[in-house]
């Protein structure tokens, strides 16, 4: 059993591409993996170059594997990130047939064919020609497999708010939290790993006497105990505008089956922010420097004093500074053979150096040039120290060409970037927002500088602060990477310059640099400092590409949360959903609702229930459930200012008592919504609207009152929620009606008060159908009893229920419009024929956008009109309007719709000067459709013209 | 000027040589007034602006101003969509127009933009939805153009990830697809052009903003830029995003609002979705890139703002949405996202023509659909700065249009931005 | 995200808040066409401060005035309208 501060003696099991083995518990993959030594681990992108484990955190560019099976798997895991769980299954990606024997390692061989953007010169000809390559190149492209199932894991949202966020559970950060929460601030401190410590995971420190990362544990306790708030496992992915974070916490690991929530997405909004983000070591340019058992140097010393694990026998040591000395002793520590320190420096001088040069071979102005590998992983090196070339017979380079400060979450909320050419980094500005950055992520590496108020032990002491070492020049021939995933060379930053990619945006997305799913964490500060060399300019003038949200990649369903299936969107249910459904409704969606659409009787279809309804109606009575539409209570000594503004129709002259058909404007002077306007009292209105447009026409009349009115003495009260909507209609209804409220009818067009089935209404007698109609307006929980006693009632006067097709067709037939239909949103009142309706003196709003010239010219203008087909065929809705096959459309079929007072099929129609062209015979073409109906084109109104049905 | 071509064999002799023998794609061109055209921004619109007026209209000096790097606006932000299956015979005419173009621009430009008809394909969710699609259809055919109203096996058997469960939130019952519309890569659509027009001798000039308009009356003869006065005959304004802004220089107020539109993009996976899949009922579209990312987006963030910076307000909701429709899409992860500046015009519909200043024109407006016109837009606008005419194609897009009544409006969403 | 002071309410998510239009853009009912139609119609959409409307929709429904600039997304000012 190994030994380590992150890991337990517990053994776990868990298996890689099918073999079975063990590591302990606390155990990333990676380090389990390279306990078992295994080296060999995936693929690269481009060129399926073998990839072993190069870090050991949220860096990791190349050993990327599926983890977990069935619906649970999950691809492109960082091996770096995920913490072992009994019956973890890991399999490698990318390759075929095998991770070893991988066909695709050809494009290796090829690889001077396919320089960045190599895409671009080639593949010419047709589209399908390029389809055919692209087929091809798609399958190569990719990592892992896709998901296939529905993801079983469940999300959850959250959302918290505190005085300070501390973004990072490193020694900064745990004192920057300790000190927040003690001061009596509300603190959150969030840590991406499993434990909190950061760099204390990963060096040989005592603080306050006790092993780093115990420390560590003990001021999470004490945040704790203080009422302090920390989540371990979860990223700050993103910064926002006013000092708005997002995060996720990981509840289960990648794969891991569960129960509850796999993972949380948090939403906080933070006092201030601490940015306690450390900083990502970068790795050093040579040839062949993506071998697996090429490591970054923190990485191997993490391994070694968290995991206990070492990847390999004989190590070299290669840095540009003091601090990947450390990695010498760490492992030395474990038995291995460390071949020797390459330092780039000429002269390097300290405390770290003189203990290393008494223990160590210690090479100045030394670096490495090319690695070579036996089998899958690396077992040489050749390097140049000083004027000669030497060469390691080593099956580990630890490597560390300086470290570059997580800037990212300090960017992302608009804060300012300073190079520091000393450690040719770029540290934190002024930031934008209110946050601060501490620690490694600030360039300050120093424990004892971070932690003045502990004592701090370490053996090596500081050394200097990481820095880079020479600008690799190509010195050897091969391979040299700075983008591990995308397999992006010098070679190609190279070929990018030469062709004039040179601003590092278009280097970016020419090479494909920083585009993996590590976004160049590791890389872009390697990359831009070999651009730089290549253009001769300092390394800040070569400008930097944006750091986009989120930090680490988030599962999708994650920003779902509990938005999904039935959630994804909320779906309005109707009071009366239960009595419809026990009546046998075929629901439809209306916009968010779902409306009852027919009654089909057993084995009748749906054309032949809707057909059958609406006859029944003509004939006898109907009852149908207009709930969903919009209603609005007016109310005040103003309620008439608001009411003329709102409405283009005359609405002063309405006596208590009545109602009138309205149409409302937007201020182009398009028909935004339509419906009924009823004078309750003397400053007391009702407005009726459409169902899909109640939430624009709530907002509209609160607007024209609150900004174009300056809040006149008027109330609106949106009465949609709470009122339900029964309409009776047929010639029968009034009889039906009267008798159950014992009382005589209104007048059409009129209202009243009344009970029925004990329950006080509002009787509005409108009609939509062309029958003698009432709206019976009823509170939503009193609705049942009313509807159970409409129902009955029609049935008993040999009538019954209606769904929305019949009210459809019954409507069509008279010629009135539908929101979204007819009324598209194109259309002004002119065009469906209600000029005349209209206020002649203004002052409602569009009556500016009606007087522009265009709107007048009904040559250009579509305007409603009745359709009658001309043989037996059903007309197709939506179809265009046409004088043949093939002809440019004049309009198209808004609505269709069989006769029900009669046989054959009528719609309505927008035709382009319409009005004139009564009598024209048209096609209703359906090309979709292979439908071509003939049609006359007529009035929009085909039943009883002089409205005798309706008036009383 | 004469660039090496791009081939299949330059590429195998690059391959012996190290691939030190290509050139630069374009000129680092230094501002040298006066010009005959002078097109402010190096976007794809702008870039194949320049392109066609060299290439098609004779007009050799012709200077394209970036304030960046080309590209690097919405060119370089949108989710690659290109299709042509409008409602709007106006829009259809337009962008048909360049749908054509599209079938035929690597080989135009001797640069593969990787143009892929893979199909864009609205989806249905009711008996409405079809009855609107079917209209869509209908009119698009009525065109010329290609439209096939597909059932809901068809969907199933095209993106056999979606959920075609009954009980599924947003059921669907069918679709429209456009077989020809499908997927680009978007840069290479600023550098293929930058590169064919740059041979043609078009000065492609970087980090050079505009800051104001040279004037003589009423009559722009050039425009101020941080690298100097550059002087030209006719001046394009083609920033769309910045639209505004740059209009607000010569003392315009155009009908346009400046927007964030947001996308985002998975990491890499083996291939899943082929074809462009969107839903108009929803608010969310998402295709596979060749790179194997899902590339998604939905809604603007609806409100006004030039900071390329998006809220997390809509991501929530077009991700559910897209989860909704394809439930394995779930466990992918998202590895960026990010936010162009859209110019949301007052009809939805985009705006060339002249402005009320001579020799300025505008070519903008382009809500969230610029980059499928770019070859169309660029050739049409090419017509405008060298004719001074509008080409009949554009000629309804015209800024009068908004006073006249003329609106072109596919949704049918009046002017309110943020109510489209 | 944007933290909208609502004077109603007090500080809350832009979420709950839906954007209207620009101050400038309103079309008052007396406006004689013209006037109206470039108020509808055209924009000055600034690259900096703009004077703006906005509601709380799901919140207390009351209409406000934001001065915001359109870069560094920085309000100034809301008030009751």
């Amino acid at each position: 059993m190994r030994s380590g501060s992150g890991i337990t003696a517990e053994s776990v099991a868990f298996s890689f591409d099918g073999t079975t083995y063990h590591g302990q518990r606390g155990d990333t993959l990676a380090a389990a993996l390279i306990a078992n030594g295994v080296q060999l681990v995936a693929r690269s992108f481009k060129l399926h170059r073998p990839r072993g484990i190069m870090a050991a955190g949220v860096e990791e560019a190349s050993a990327l594997v599926t983890v977990g099976s069935g619906a649970h798997g999950e691809p492109n895991v960082r091996a770096s990130d995920v913490y072992l769980y009994p019956g973890l299954v890991a399999r490698s990606q990318n390759a075929w047939p095998s991770l070893r024997r991988d066909i695709g390692a050809v494009n290796s061989l090829a690889a001077a064919l396919i320089p960045a953007g190599f895409y671009y010169k080639t593949f010419f000809g047709p589209p399908s020609r390029w389809m055919l390559y692209e087929r091809f190149i798609r399958r190569a492209a990719g990592l892992g497999q896709p998901p296939r199932l529905p993801d079983p894991d469940h999300y959850g949202h959250r959302s918290a708010f505190c005085d300070v966020l501390v973004v990072g559970a490193g020694p900064a950060g745990l004192n920057a939290a300790l000190a927040a929460t003690l001061a009596g601030k509300r603190v959150i401190l969030i840590e991406q790993d499993v434990l909190p410590g950061g760099t204390l995971l990963r060096e040989d420190v005592t603080i306050n006497g006790a092993p780093g990362a115990h420390w560590a544990q003990y001021v999470v306790a004490r945040i704790l105990e203080a009422g302090g708030r920390v989540l371990t496992r979860t990223t700050a992915t993103g910064y926002w505008d006013d000092n708005f974070v997002t995060a996720v916490e990981r509840r289960v690991e990648p794969g891991q089956p569960g129960t509850g929530e796999a993972q949380v997405s948090w939403r906080l909004r933070c006092g201030e922010v601490v940015l306690a983000t450390g900083a990502i070591e970068r790795p050093l340019v040579f040839v062949n420097n993506d071998l697996p058992g090429v490591m970054l140097a923190g990485a191997v010393r993490e391994l070694a004093l968290r995991h206990g694990v070492v990847p390999g026998r004989r190590a070299v040591i290669a840095t540009s500074h003091d601090e990947a000395y450390r990695t010498a002793f760490a492992l030395a520590a474990l038995g291995v053979d460390i071949v020797a320190i390459l330092d780039s420096r000429a002269d390097p001088a300290g405390p770290v150096i003189a203990v290393a040069r008494a223990r160590f071979t210690v090479l100045t102005d030394a670096r490495p040039l090319r690695a070579w590998r036996r089998g899958m992983a690396m077992a040489g090196l050749e390097a140049q120290v000083g004027g000669t070339r030497q060469s390691f017979a080593i099956d580990c380079l630890a490597m560390s060409g300086g470290s570059s400060p997580v800037l990212h979450l300090h960017r992302q909320a608009g804060g300012a970037l300073e190079f520091d050419a000393a450690r040719g980094a770029f540290l934190p500005g002024a930031g934008r927002q209110r946050h601060s950055t501490l620690g490694a992520a600030a360039g300050v590496h120093d424990l004892a500088a971070l932690l003045p108020d502990a004592t701090v032990v370490d053996p090596l002491g500081a050394g200097t602060p990481p820095a880079p070492g020479p600008v690799w020049r190509d010195e050897a021939p091969g391979k040299a990477f700075v983008d591990f995933q995308n397999d992006v060379t010098t070679a190609d930053l190279a070929l990018a310059q030469r062709e004039g990619y040179v601003s590092v945006e278009h280097t970016k997305r020419y090479t494909t640099l920083g585009m993996g799913t590590d976004q160049g964490k590791t890389g872009a500060m390697v990359a831009l400092a070999q651009i730089a060399d290549l253009r001769a300019l300092p390394l800040p003038d070569t400008g930097l590409t944006t750091f986009r949200a989120p930090y680490t990649p988030v599962t999708l369903g994650a920003f779902a949360g509990p938005m999904r299936g039935d959630h994804a969107a909320p779906l309005r249910r109707l009071a009366l959903a239960n009595a419809h459904d026990a009546l046998g409704a075929l629901w439809v969606p209306a916009g968010a609702w779902m409306r009852p659409r027919a009654y089909p009787h057993q084995g009748e279809s749906l054309g032949v229930a809707s057909l059958r309804e609406a006859r029944m109606v003509r004939a006898n009575v109907g009852v149908v459930d207009v709930s969903s539409l919009a209603k609005f209570e007016i109310a005040g000594p103003d309620a008439l200012t608001l009411v003329a503004a709102v409405c283009a129709t005359p609405v002063a002259k309405l006596a208590v008592g009545r109602g009138r058909y309205t149409v409302m404007l937007r201020e182009d002077g398009m028909v935004m919504d339509d419906g009924t306007l009823w004078r309750l009292e003397e400053t007391r209105w009702l407005l009726t609207s459409s169902t899909g447009g109640a939430a624009r026409m709530a907002r509209h009349l609160t607007y024209v009152a609150d900004v174009l009115l300056g809040h006149p003495r008027a109330a609106v009260v949106d009465l949609g929620e709470h009122w339900a909507g029964l309409a009776l209609a047929g010639p029968a209804a009034a009889h039906v009606l009267a008798g159950l409220t014992g009382a005589p009818v209104p007048a059409h067009m009129g209202l009243d008060a009344a009970h029925l089935a004990g329950v006080p209404v509002r009787i509005l007698a409108a009609s939509y159908s062309g029958e003698r109609a009432f709206e019976v307006h009823v509170r939503r929980d009193q609705a049942a009893p009313v509807f159970a006693a409409l129902v009955e009632a029609a049935r008993a006067a040999g009538g019954g229920v209606y769904g929305l097709d019949a009210m459809d067709h019954l409507r069509v037939e008279k010629g009135h419009v539908v929101i979204g239909a007819e009324a598209d949103g194109r259309t002004t009142p002119a065009d469906l024929g209600m000029a005349g309706m209209l206020r002649k003196t203004g002052g409602y709003v569009g009556w500016q956008g009606l007087t522009r010239p265009a709107l007048a010219d009904a040559a250009t203008r579509r305007q409603l009109v009745g359709l009658t087909a001309l043989d037996a065929g059903a007309i197709a809705e939506g179809a265009m309007l046409v004088a043949r096959e093939g002809a440019e459309p004049v309009g198209h079929v808004t609505t269709a719709a069989p006769r029900v007072a009669g046989e054959g099929a009528i719609a309505l129609g927008l035709l382009l000067n319409g009005a004139a062209r009564h009598g024209d015979r048209l096609l209703a073409w359906s090309p979709t459709r292979h439908s071509t109906v003939p049609v006359e084109v007529g009035p929009p109104l085909f039943f009883d013209p002089e409205g005798a049905r309706y008036r009383d | 000027m004469g660039a090496e071509r791009y081939s299949a064999l330059a590429l195998l002799r690059g391959a012996m040589t190290g691939h030190r023998h290509w050139g630069r794609a374009w000129r680092a061109a230094e501002p040298r007034g006066p010009y005959d055209v002078i097109i402010i921004g190096g976007g794809g619109h702008g870039l194949a602006t320049a392109y066609y007026l060299a290439r098609d209209h004779g007009v050799r000096r012709v200077a394209v101003v970036e304030k960046g790097y080309i590209g690097g606006g919405n060119t370089g932000r949108n989710t690659t969509i290109v299709r042509s299956n409008y409602r709007q015979p106006a829009l259809q005419r337009l962008f048909e127009y360049s749908l054509k173009l599209w079938h035929g621009l690597s080989d135009d430009l001797n640069y593969n933009v990787m143009f892929s008809p893979r199909g864009a394909l609205f989806l249905g969710h009711s008996d409405a939805d079809m009855v609107r699609l079917a209209e869509r259809g209908d009119a698009m055919i009525a065109q010329g153009l290609d439209a096939d109203l597909i059932d809901r096996d068809a969907v199933a058997r095209l993106v056999p990830l979606l959920d075609m469960g009954r009980d599924a939130r947003w059921p669907i019952e069918g679709g429209l697809i456009q077989r020809r519309g499908g997927t680009a890569r978007h840069d290479a659509v600023a550098w293929g052009y930058a590169r064919a027009a740059d041979d043609l001798g078009v000065d492609i000039i970087e980090n050079c903003e505009v800051t104001g308009f040279l004037r003589d009356g009423n009559r722009v003869t050039g425009v101020s830029t941080t690298r100097g006065d550059i002087s030209g005959g006719r001046t394009g304004i083609c920033v769309a995003g910045n639209s505004g802004h740059v209009a607000g220089l010569a003392g315009l107020r155009l009908p346009l609002e400046s927007h964030t539109l947001q996308a985002w993009v998975t990491e890499p996976v083996k291939p899943m979705i082929d074809t462009v899949v969107m839903s108009q009922t929803l608010h969310c579209y998402f295709s596979q890139s060749d790179k194997g990312g899902i590339v998604g987006g939905g809604d603007p963030d609806f409100f006004p703002s030039y900071a390329q910076r998006g809220a997390p307000l809509r991501l929530d909701d077009s991700i559910s949405q897209a989860i909704a429709l394809a439930p394995a899409l779930s466990r992918l992860r998202m590895v960026r996202t990010w936010a162009g500046v859209t110019d949301m015009s007052f009809d939805g519909s985009p705006v060339i023509g002249e402005t009320p200043l001579d020799g300025l024109y505008v070519n903008g407006g382009w809500c969230y659909g610029g980059f499928k016109a770019t070859p169309g837009s660029g050739k049409l606008y090419a017509h405008l700065l060298a004719t001074g005419t509008s080409h009949a194609i554009t000629a309804p897009f015209d800024l009068a249009r908004f006073a006249q009544g003329r609106t072109i409006d596919e949704v049918g969403a009046g002017p309110m931005p943020q109510h489209r | 995200m944007l933290l909208i002071p609502c004077p109603h309410c007090g500080p809350r998510n832009q979420e709950e808040f839906a954007y209207e239009r620009t101050l400038d853009s309103v079309v008052r009912l007396d406006d004689a066409p013209d006037v109206a139609l470039s108020a509808l119609y055209t924009r000055a959409n600034l690259r900096g401060d703009d004077h703006e409307i906005w509601t709380h929709a799901q919140g207390c429904g009351q209409w406000l005035r934001l001065t915001r600039h359109r870069m560094t997304h920085a309000i100034h000012s809301v008030e009751p309208l």
